[in-house]
């Protein structure tokens, strides 16, 4: 289950910094002594706010048994953008899928709330907009629901990153590592130019593989990716480390 | 008739669709000899003839009280979203087979050999919701008639299906279930430069 909202600090410019002082209503930031800000939803069974669908009850994964350490602290309620949560609680978790023991975070819910999906979509965009990014890079099948709404909206061009054989033109190609054997991700070789300024999207980042297969494609052709922007991080599953020290931003961790 | 295109409905010398056309790219011989198949990628890196193409959409439905977007994956999701967004609808993928992770209903299809299928998740939609389909190219029309049939199955209203390249009917003969069809461009046979 969705608990939390986090952004990662780096020394990228564009990246919001850790500060010591009241953040403005919109920013989200960690906590300030490292720990992590667990909003109210956490301690609540998902909510599914559309009649039709099948209520999934899973115990929350953060129970009120839990230690201090993990309770909410009402001061740092602030910190957090107020979207957030409603963007949190959008998202539904399906057990068993694809397979057993995976909990699949499933986007397509948000999508049926316009107001979470429009806020979503805005958190990127007051984050990269004004930023010089003339290329948003969405990753097939999921980043094309999200990245070209921000790259219509910061005024740059769409670059899908592709399953092999999709793209008509000539491509790039870059292997990379599933759980289980390999997979390969094409993008066209004249949809950018050296020097350009990149943003890889997708709806979440597992082990990082899907992402840095699209970092090593876009870079290849001397393009700059300035940062990789997720709706959902998997943290256990470290996908932060895989992406060449390139940053990683994201709207919710789930563990 | 149920097909209309853009220049022939209310966009009649439209600087703009000759712009759009412009900006797709042919490539012939793919995926197989003898197509010249329409590569909307470069519309996608022409920020200007992008919005373009979702702006005349959203001028088009924004006031036709539609509550939801349904895209044809892949090329659909690349379209829909900004669309749904701008117009205060929801946006429901129609997906292949098993990406899906929830309960869905599916339709088959006909493919030139064999057959798909396209899904859709239940509960995503309600009964008496008005709704677009969007693709970004219509041949045939048998996705988009398996679409059109996923969302009457849960008794929704399809008002239009919306794609931004498509041939003009061959004698009528487009299975599209009689729900009529919006087309922004015709394809072209080769790229002029």
């Amino acid at each position: 289950m969705l608990q939390r909202a986090l952004i990662f600090s780096s020394s990228n410019p564009i990246c919001s910094q850790l500060s010591t002082t009241a953040p403005p209503d919109n920013t989200v930031f960690p906590k300030r002594n490292g720990g992590w800000i667990i909003p109210f939803s956490s301690y609540q069974l998902p909510a599914f706010r559309f009649r039709n669908y099948r209520r999934t009850l899973l115990p929350p994964l953060c129970s009120a048994s839990d230690s201090a350490a993990n309770r909410p602290n009402m001061a740092s309620q602030d910190e957090q953008d107020p979207r957030i949560s409603n963007i949190s609680s959008a998202i539904r978790v399906i057990p068993d899928f694809p397979k057993p023991g995976i909990i699949f975070q499933d986007i397509t819910t948000l999508l049926l709330d316009t107001k979470a999906f429009r806020d979503t979509i805005d958190l990127f965009v007051e984050r990269y907009r004004g930023k010089d990014i003339s290329v948003v890079a969405g990753i097939e099948a999921r980043g094309f629901i999200f990245g070209p709404p921000i790259a219509l909206a910061i005024g740059a061009k769409f670059v899908p990153m592709r399953k092999p054989n999709k793209l008509p033109g000539e491509v790039l190609s870059e292997e990379y590592s599933l759980e289980y054997g390999k997979d390969t991700m094409e993008m066209h070789v004249d949809a950018v130019k050296a020097g350009e300024r990149a943003l890889i999207i997708d709806d979440l980042v597992a082990t990082g593989g899907t992402l840095s297969a699209a970092i090593r494609l876009l870079e290849c052709v001397g393009v700059h990716v300035v940062e990789c922007a997720c709706v959902i991080e998997l943290p256990e599953l470290k996908g932060r480390e895989r992406l060449g020290g390139k940053p990683l931003f994201v709207l919710l961790s789930s563990t | 008739m149920v097909e209309m295109f853009a220049a022939e409905n209310g966009l009649k010398g439209d600087a703009r669709l000759q712009a759009i056309s412009n900006a797709i790219r042919v490539v012939p011989h793919f995926p197989k000899q003898g197509i010249m198949f329409q590569d909307i990628t470069t519309l996608l890196l022409d920020h200007k003839a992008f919005k373009n193409t979702v702006d005349i959409f959203v001028d088009r439905y924004k006031d036709m009280d539609i509550s939801v977007v349904a895209g044809v994956e892949a090329r659909g999701f690349m379209f829909g979203p900004t669309i749904a967004l701008a117009i205060g609808a929801k946006f429901v993928p129609l997906r292949k087979p098993k990406k899906l992770p929830g309960e869905v209903i599916a339709e088959a299809y006909e493919l030139e050999y064999g057959s798909d299928c396209l899904e859709m998740h239940v509960g995503a939609v309600e009964a008496g919701e008005r709704a677009i389909v969007i693709d970004d190219l219509v041949a045939t029309g048998g996705t988009l008639s398996a679409a059109i049939s996923l969302l009457e199955r849960v008794g929704a209203e399809v008002v239009e299906c919306a794609c931004v390249i498509g041939l003009r009917e061959v004698k009528g003969q487009r299975r599209l279930n009689g729900k009529p069809l919006y087309i922004l461009v015709e394809p072209r046979e080769i790229d002029s430069c």
